[in-house]
């Protein structure tokens, strides 16, 4: 199937003039926008819904059954946020997406704007991304000047304006009541749920948040329909009443030991192992694949043995990791330790835990200097007990966090101890060090 | 409402509470840092963590499979909490090895310790050791944080309830949360220190040692100091407080939680307002100074030229012994009032309890029918100060104050207003007094003061240095009471015992938290003794007499106004 599949989100990257309007009307652009005009918006979420698309940010939630919680007869505004905080170690789908065809995605937030009932619409952009803003900035006063945004647009009376927020470098914004927050000018600390974001979010009105690759499968979804959505990727298995199925183009996001990386568009679904020896040219220098990280790094790692995991939203999740998340896939090849691995992870999270609940907060720090003392060669076997201990009363599975981020931080701390001690042991027990410099703190 | 199950004991539960409430109705404790009923919920310290589950209607039970923080969730009827389970026990113990991980463990040098959170929970839910083998994270303290608390940064257990105070409650947003992750702390901006007039609550607030007050700071270690209920009477808002004591010195005056007076907090003026009871200028005996001399066996003795001339020519105390001082106050009354029984005047202060205006007032008709009864002066200073202000400073809409420090710098008018229309008829005011010396119609006045400040006009001094008797009743050395013929060396609020009624008609009882220092007497039992009532001074006997003359008092009827004071049951009499 894959052999013969034809980019659809990412068909227009790459070529010349593709962020413009003229280019991307040329191609057939806002057709869908202009279906959705002509609709109803609950015949729009239907619509959706009848795509079974689930949210590309990483939780995986259906897109259509989000908007549907917005309750009914809501007087005032409705707000809806476009995820753009995309932090996630080893992501860069959006990044692409907003550089080399805004308007697909700018499409979407009009059409998910109409089918919400929300006249404005925010676009948190992480501050990093300075080009994906000076694009979308171009893009938007576009849309402006031809009746695409503002008042009456296309003549529907549909009226809606996109704020473009950029973000202050903090990975807790792409959580999105962290995101709610940051955007309201206070700091990114996640909300308690309930009241979630559909009842009470930006600036305490209903809220919507999505990711910008939805919002791009919602442009294509509307335009192609429903059913050519649902004929891409892995249908849905009728013995698990959880399994929403996984539908659709994905992008994947390719990086580390491979030849090949970078961003590649696939039907759900597709394996690690075909990802790196099909399309990512196989793993570099004639090495193996030792750990894979199947979408992100706070998903865990999938083992050598593990590479014919199908990568949609179950199959990362059978093989023991957090779950799909960003797609983000990050080869580690044979030669490399994963005690420097955990460490790098372990620092990165500790950096970026917000400080709000005490077991994240704590946790994560503490692990990540349990582990600099491991690689300086002063590690105890008991260290490993100590570090399960930490992932696994860190996060919202055991409950003692608020959001998801101290479960991105115990996965791969579990993963990498439950797939891979004995080379923990081995490390431990050989006292060598692979610390490079003075540790002064987890940030 | 309705019916909860508390580690499987059944409760019933009010509208709107969280299982933290729930289960102390049943008696168990749920730990929490971060959750104050006063704030809004975080529920970030994830200390309260417990299993809960739903008993359905047909019997069965479901838990829910994750663990839950009971500050966030409101008590439905059919929950059921468990704070007992093994797992629940776990996250107890690993919360706080995580909040133990980077705390200094400094409790023999901190203030808290022995009222510390962090150590209570650590003893009854923590683990006896920590697995911690890094170097902790330090922070440098901040001493400047505010002119009143100290922050001592590692200690903080970063639950934000002070950040979280200024934000809601005072209004003024100082604190703030910098940095992030496990090197995050409290702190202000740039020359905004913590210095609002609600300021010293964070330190109540602070579950650990972080906040701590500097005139408390080193003091005394909490173990020693004794507590007692008390009103605070530096306005007529009333709050509840505890006043902790050592001794006989007052070490700190905490907000005492009071939903029916100011609730959980108190204002600065009040905290750190005390200090006049240590002061300088408190008196410490009796005098009588100018008219007569009475020997200890009571025998008035004739004056002499000598002994006046000595009198008026230096300022040479006499100290003299209370039976013998208080028998010259009386022979003064009978003989003032006897002469000229429209000419004296007994003003009552706005300081005083309401049993001491009851039995002063009584006394006063007793020996006199004519004689006036008036008010003191009641002092008003600016306009009511309503929390929390906007961020430019201004008050928030009425519906919307969340405390009050009143205008009005005084505990008990309405109390002393309510004895004076019952002897007097009417409320006659300072100003009316002061405009009668003028017109040179009063001859003699008893005249209680009390007020922590000074509190008498200096121009004021002549008129009153020009009557024939001048009886003041104090406990601070003033002009006055330099000028006094008789001086009755009194006490302050936290040697008193009695009744104050706040602004809404709340009435609180207020104890005696230390003794009166030197030869001082407290108000009562001078007042009582001055009235030659029987037996000691009790104020709760006094108050049911009180309910029985006056009407105004019934609630005063059984003596005993509870923990949270009783409303008068016609609040209109007092807001007038």
């Amino acid at each position: 199937m894959s052999v013969m599949f034809e980019p659809v989100l990412l068909r227009r990257a790459g070529r010349p003039n593709s962020q413009s309007l003229a280019g991307y009307i040329a191609d057939g652009g806002y057709q869908g926008l202009r279906k959705a005009l002509a609709m109803e918006p609950a015949k729009v979420i239907e619509t959706v819904i009848g795509s079974s698309l689930r949210g590309r940010g990483g939780a995986g939630f259906n897109t259509g059954a989000k908007w549907k919680f917005l309750p009914n007869n809501i007087v005032g505004p409705i707000y809806l946020c476009i995820n753009g905080d995309e932090s996630e170690p080893g992501t860069f789908n959006n990044r692409i997406l907003i550089e080399e065809d805004p308007h697909q995605v700018l499409e979407g937030i009009v059409i998910s704007g109409f089918a919400t009932g929300s006249t404005t619409a925010y676009f948190y952009l992480r501050y990093e991304y300075g080009r994906c803003y000076r694009t979308l900035k171009a893009a938007i006063d576009e849309m402006y000047a031809n009746n695409l945004l503002g008042k009456n647009i296309l003549g529907s009376g549909y009226s809606l304006d996109i704020h473009l927020h950029r973000g202050a470098c903090a990975y807790i914004c792409g959580e999105e009541t962290g995101l709610i927050e940051s955007l309201e000018g206070k700091r990114a600390w996640p909300r308690i749920k309930p009241p979630f974001p559909a009842v009470e979010g930006a600036f305490r009105r209903p809220t919507v948040v999505n990711n910008v690759e939805t919002m791009a499968c919602v442009t294509q979804i509307l335009d192609r329909g429903a059913d050519w959505f649902k004929s891409i990727g892995v249908p849905k298995n009728p013995d698990d009443p959880r399994d929403g199925g996984s539908y659709g183009p994905k992008l994947y996001c390719i990086s580390g030991h491979v030849n090949k990386p970078g961003l590649l568009e696939l039907p759900l679904g597709v394996t690690a192992r075909e990802l790196i020896d099909k399309h990512a040219g196989g793993v570099w220098k004639g090495r193996q694949a030792k750990a894979v990280v199947p979408g992100g790094i706070s998903m865990g790692f999938l083992a050598a043995n593990e590479l014919d995991t199908p990568l949609d939203f179950v199959g990362p999740g059978r093989a023991g990791c957090l779950g799909l998340g960003t797609a983000a896939v990050i080869v580690i090849d044979d030669q490399t330790s994963m005690v420097d691995v955990l460490y790098n992870t372990c620092r990165f999270f500790a950096h970026e835990s917000c400080g709000q609940c005490t077991p994240c907060r704590e946790g994560t720090a503490w692990s990540t200097k349990i582990l600099h003392r491991i690689r300086e060669g002063k590690g105890t076997l008991k260290d490993l007990d100590t570090l399960t201990d930490i992932s696994k009363t860190i996060g919202t599975m055991p409950g003692t966090t608020i959001c998801g981020l101290a479960d991105g931080a115990a996965w791969p701390i579990k993963n990498a101890l439950a797939k891979f001690r004995p080379e923990f042991e081995e490390f431990i027990t050989s006292g060598r060090r692979t610390a490079v410099r003075e540790f002064a703190s987890a940030h | 409402m309705g019916t909860v199950f508390v580690n499987d004991i059944e409760v019933e539960v009010g509208p709107k509470e969280n299982l933290v409430q729930a289960a102390a109705r049943a008696g168990v404790e749920v730990p929490h840092y971060c959750w104050h009923h006063d704030l809004s919920v975080v529920a970030s310290c994830r200390m309260c963590l417990v299993e809960v589950g739903d008993r359905k209607p047909d019997g069965t039970t479901v838990m829910m499979p994750r663990l839950t923080p009971a500050c966030q969730t409101i008590a439905r009827p059919g929950t059921v909490v468990v704070t007992d389970s093994p797992k629940v026990k776990a996250a107890q113990a690993q919360t706080l090895e995580y909040l133990l991980l980077n705390h200094p463990l400094d409790c023999s040098i901190c203030d808290q310790a022995g009222e510390c959170y962090l150590q209570d929970y650590t003893h009854k839910f923590g683990r006896a050791h920590s697995r911690l083998n890094e170097p902790k994270v330090q922070r440098e303290d901040k001493y400047d944080i505010g002119d009143q608390i100290a922050l001592f940064t590692d200690r903080c257990v970063m639950c934000t309830r002070c950040v979280r105070f200024t934000r809601e409650i005072s209004g003024t947003s100082e604190l703030h949360v910098t940095n992030r992750g496990s090197v995050e702390e409290i702190d202000v901006f740039p020359e905004n220190p913590c210095n609002n007039k609600l300021a010293g609550n964070v330190v109540d607030l602070c579950p650990v040692g972080a906040l701590c007050s500097k005139d408390f700071l080193y003091k005394q270690r909490v173990w020693w100091l004794k507590s007692q209920e008390s009103v605070c009477m530096n306005c007529s808002t009333g709050c509840s407080i505890t006043v902790d004591q050592n001794e006989d010195r007052v070490y700190r005056v905490r907000p005492r939680e009071n939903a029916q007076a100011q609730g959980s907090f108190m204002c600065d003026d009040g905290r750190f307002g005390w200090k006049y009871i240590h002061g300088e200028d408190r008196l410490i005996s009796p005098r009588i100074g100018k008219f007569t001399i009475t020997n200890t066996n009571g025998s008035p003795l004739p004056e002499t030229v000598e002994g006046e001339a000595l009198r008026r020519s230096s300022q040479l105390v006499f100290i003299d012994p209370w039976p013998t001082v208080l028998k010259a106050t009386r022979d003064a009354l009978t003989s003032a009032t006897s002469q000229n029984a429209v000419g004296f005047v007994a003003v009552l202060s706005p300081m005083m309890t309401c049993e001491e205006a009851f039995i002063l007032a009584k006394f006063i008709r007793f020996v006199s029918k004519r004689a006036t009864l008036a008010l003191g002066p009641v002092p008003v200073v600016g306009e009511d100060d309503r929390y929390p202000k906007d961020h430019r400073g201004n008050p928030p809409a009425m519906d919307a104050t969340k405390f009050t420090i009143r205008a009005e710098k005084c505990a008990n008018r309405f109390g002393v207003e309510l004895v004076l229309k019952h002897f007097q008829g009417e409320v006659i005011s300072f100003d009316t007094v002061i405009e009668k010396m003028r017109q040179n119609s009063l001859t003699s006045a008893y005249i209680v003061g009390g007020f922590p400040d000074a509190w008498l006009d200096e121009s004021l001094l002549p008129l009153m240095k020009s009557l024939q008797w001048l009886i003041v009743q104090d406990f601070q050395r003033s002009s006055l009471t330099d000028a006094a013929s008789i001086l009755l060396a009194s006490a302050t609020f936290a040697e008193r015992e009695g009744t104050v009624i706040n602004h809404a008609g709340l009435a609180q009882l207020s104890r005696p938290a230390i003794r009166t220092p030197k030869d001082a007497r407290a108000d009562g039992r001078l007042l009582s003794e001055l009235a030659q009532r029987n037996g000691l001074f009790n104020a709760a006997a006094i108050r049911r007499e009180m309910a029985h003359d006056i009407p105004a008092f019934e609630v005063f009827a059984s003596g005993d106004l509870g923990k949270d004071g009783t409303f008068l049951t016609q609040p209109e009499l007092v807001k007038t």
